[in-house]
């Protein structure tokens, strides 16, 4: 029986670390894989559930717009479009608004009152979606009801109460139709669009002025030296510099419009129809699953599956193309 | 020459304004909606919210929405922290710059922001379905499917703040250990990790804030349930869910229920990133 040598220990010892350490890799690495299986396995789910009504409809799926459970005939165009003109809605809102506050908090504002307003901002992004839904459904819809609706139908829409039709409605092309309706509760596509709006407002306008902080601050100060007012330094020289960021960002908020779920199901009315005035309810694909998957089963299940692939899908490229319009500008930086 | 510096003087005035009007109307709005939630949360506010369920419709409380709440998220949390951690020490210590760390660093940020309600259906698909076939349909939806779910969306927080934090480790502090002959694991799990300890447990709790009034994922999930329970194999129900059914139901005396369930949550999300805001600059003054 040999004694052990202080050697022997030590060889011993480091053949054990590097056991411990090679485990400990697979461990790390593992559950690193776990997010890529997330992704992964969330497509692989909705496509396997959706091969029905892939294979019932093929890609008339895509441009059908009959959603009829009677006669278990399924159409992704309704829900596809309200999707899509929500975000649309809620973007051309959020974009200019989230740009003056960015604006507004890196260039003009004192430099006291900065951190608390962006504070303040991003408790915004912190509420969950269904006490924007709550909002929405209670407060904002009937507000909208009461008062900017009857506006907007009146002066703008081609159905007005009193039946004689405004100068815009009658001239402008598609405003009459787009404001048009008699249907008399709140709840609507435009309604939808704002709550959505005010969601993403603090997603983007966050990012926003991240990226502004990053132009170098000698750039700016060459811009005002040559005499440059602060709205020029922000439109031609800050603005161009973090372009490819700021749509990054804007990106980043259309992604977070098109899954939103909750606060869209509250204020959208739920109607299977497709509307071309925007005071109109309508539905989104969120909100369809949502009101839909606990009693569908057969093809009306599988066709929802397939609504969420195409719904996961798209949010897909569009987050891709915002995390790789964001990360240009850090790679300018070289980081 | 002169009309020029007046357009121009009065461009700027104008964006100016327009700059801080905007700021007004996102703050207005902010306000607008906790307003709402106050005023409507505190007037609904019982102690039967605490001590009834929901079995009672209108006379009842939402005490088997809450614990449902609790067990969910803790179980969403118990699954998402440890995988997180784990995840985020291998981009952070062993995947930095090397081709397959990157691309999971990058998904990882879209699953950040990817719809929760296909994820919702993706849990259905792998846990709920599974679970059905397997007990001949007596367990189909449950809390522990609602808690995968939710672990599925606090993932990403948690792997994310745990790159960044440990990125914020000096290197000297590795150097110096490695330098000892101590092994690589044990330096992360000894140093490293506790080196970051008040950063990660800010990703957790942003996390459990993210998770605890997401509603999405659970309705095809964890479900609902007019009673209490607490075993997670049971389906159950969740604050979110109750708000998104009794805001639905005509009956003013739901809507009351659905807005104090509204302030609960909101008190609870707005404590816990306050909370962890508290420890992220606790912990920078300690390092100054």
């Amino acid at each position: 029986m040999p004694v052990a040598t202080p050697t022997d220990i030590l060889e011993q010892r480091s053949r054990r670390d590097v056991r411990h350490e090679r485990l400990f890799r697979w461990l790390l690495k593992g559950c690193a894989l776990i997010v890529l299986a997330a992704l992964l396995g969330a497509a692989g789910a909705t496509l396997w559930g959706g091969r029905d009504a892939f294979a019932t409809f093929g890609w008339h799926f895509l441009v059908s717009s009959s959603w009829d459970p009677g006669n278990d005939v399924y159409g992704a165009l309704v829900p596809v479009y309200g999707t899509i003109v929500t975000s649309f809605i809620a973007l051309l809102i959020a974009v200019p608004i989230s740009f003056g506050i960015a604006l507004y908090l890196s260039e003009v504002a004192p430099t006291w009152l900065r951190t608390p307003v962006a504070s303040a901002i991003e408790l915004l992004a912190g509420i969950p979606s269904i006490i924007y839904g709550m909002w929405g459904l209670f407060v904002f819809a009937p507000f909208f009801a009461n008062h900017i609706k009857p506006w907007l139908t009146n002066n703008l829409g081609n159905k007005p109460d009193d039946g004689k039709l405004s100068w815009v409605a009658e001239h402008v092309p598609f405003v009459g139709k787009l404001f048009g309706s008699d249907y008399p509760f709140g709840a609507s596509i435009l309604v939808a669009g704002i709550v959505l709006a005010i969601m993403v407002i603090p997603f983007i306008s966050s990012v926003m002025r991240e990226v502004f902080q990053t132009v170098p601050t000698r750039l700016k100060e060459s811009a005002y030296a040559l005499g440059s007012s602060t709205w020029e330094v922000s439109w031609d020289i800050v603005l161009p510099y973090t372009r490819s960021a700021v749509i990054g960002g804007i990106f980043l908020g259309l992604g977070r419009a098109l899954g939103e779920t909750m606060a869209v199901t509250f204020v959208l009315g739920n109607a299977m129809q497709l509307s071309a005035s925007l005071l109109d309810p309508g539905t989104s694909i969120a909100s369809t699953i949502a009101n839909q998957f606990s009693e569908a089963s057969g093809l009306q299940k599988s066709s929802l599956m397939a609504l969420a692939f195409l719904l996961f899908v798209v949010t897909f490229i569009v987050l891709l193309i915002a995390r790789l319009m964001l990360r240009r500008l850090a790679s300018k930086e070289g980081r | 020459m002169n009309t020029l510096y007046l357009r121009r003087r009065i461009t700027n005035a104008l964006a100016m304004t327009l700059s801080m009007l905007a700021t007004l109307v996102g703050l207005a709005f902010l306000a607008w909606i906790l307003w709402e939630t106050l005023r409507q949360g505190i007037s609904a506010l019982d102690l039967k919210l605490f001590t009834k369920i929901t079995a009672y419709g209108e006379d009842g409380g939402l005490a088997n929405a809450m614990v449902g709440s609790l067990v969910i998220n803790f179980i969403g949390i118990a699954i998402a922290t440890p995988i997180g951690v784990l995840a985020g020490t291998w981009l952070a210590e062993y995947a930095n710059r090397t081709k397959l760390g990157e691309s999971i660093r990058f998904l990882n940020d879209i699953l950040l922001s990817a719809p929760s309600i296909v994820m919702g259906l993706f849990v259905y698909t792998i846990i709920v379905l599974p679970s059905t076939a397997l007990t001949h349909g007596s367990t189909t939806f449950s809390g522990f499917a609602g808690g995968v779910a939710l672990a599925l969306i606090a993932l990403p927080v948690i792997v994310r703040t745990t790159d960044e934090m440990l990125r914020l480790v000096p290197s000297t502090l590795r150097e110096a250990a490695l330098s000892l002959g101590v092994p690589q694991w044990k330096l992360t799990l000894q140093i490293l990790i506790r080196a970051a300890r008040s950063g990660i447990i800010t990703g957790v709790l942003l996390a459990l804030a993210r998770i605890s009034g997401e509603t999405a994922p659970l309705l095809f999930t964890a479900f609902g349930n007019n009673y209490m329970a607490i075993n997670p194999i049971e389906k159950m129900s969740s604050l979110p869910q109750i708000i998104y059914q009794y805001a639905n139901d005509p009956g003013d005396a739901m809507h009351a229920l659905a807005w104090a369930g509204a302030f609960v949550i909101t008190m609870f999300v707005l404590l816990l990133s306050l909370g962890s805001r508290l420890i992220l600059s606790r912990t920078k003054v300690s390092h100054d």
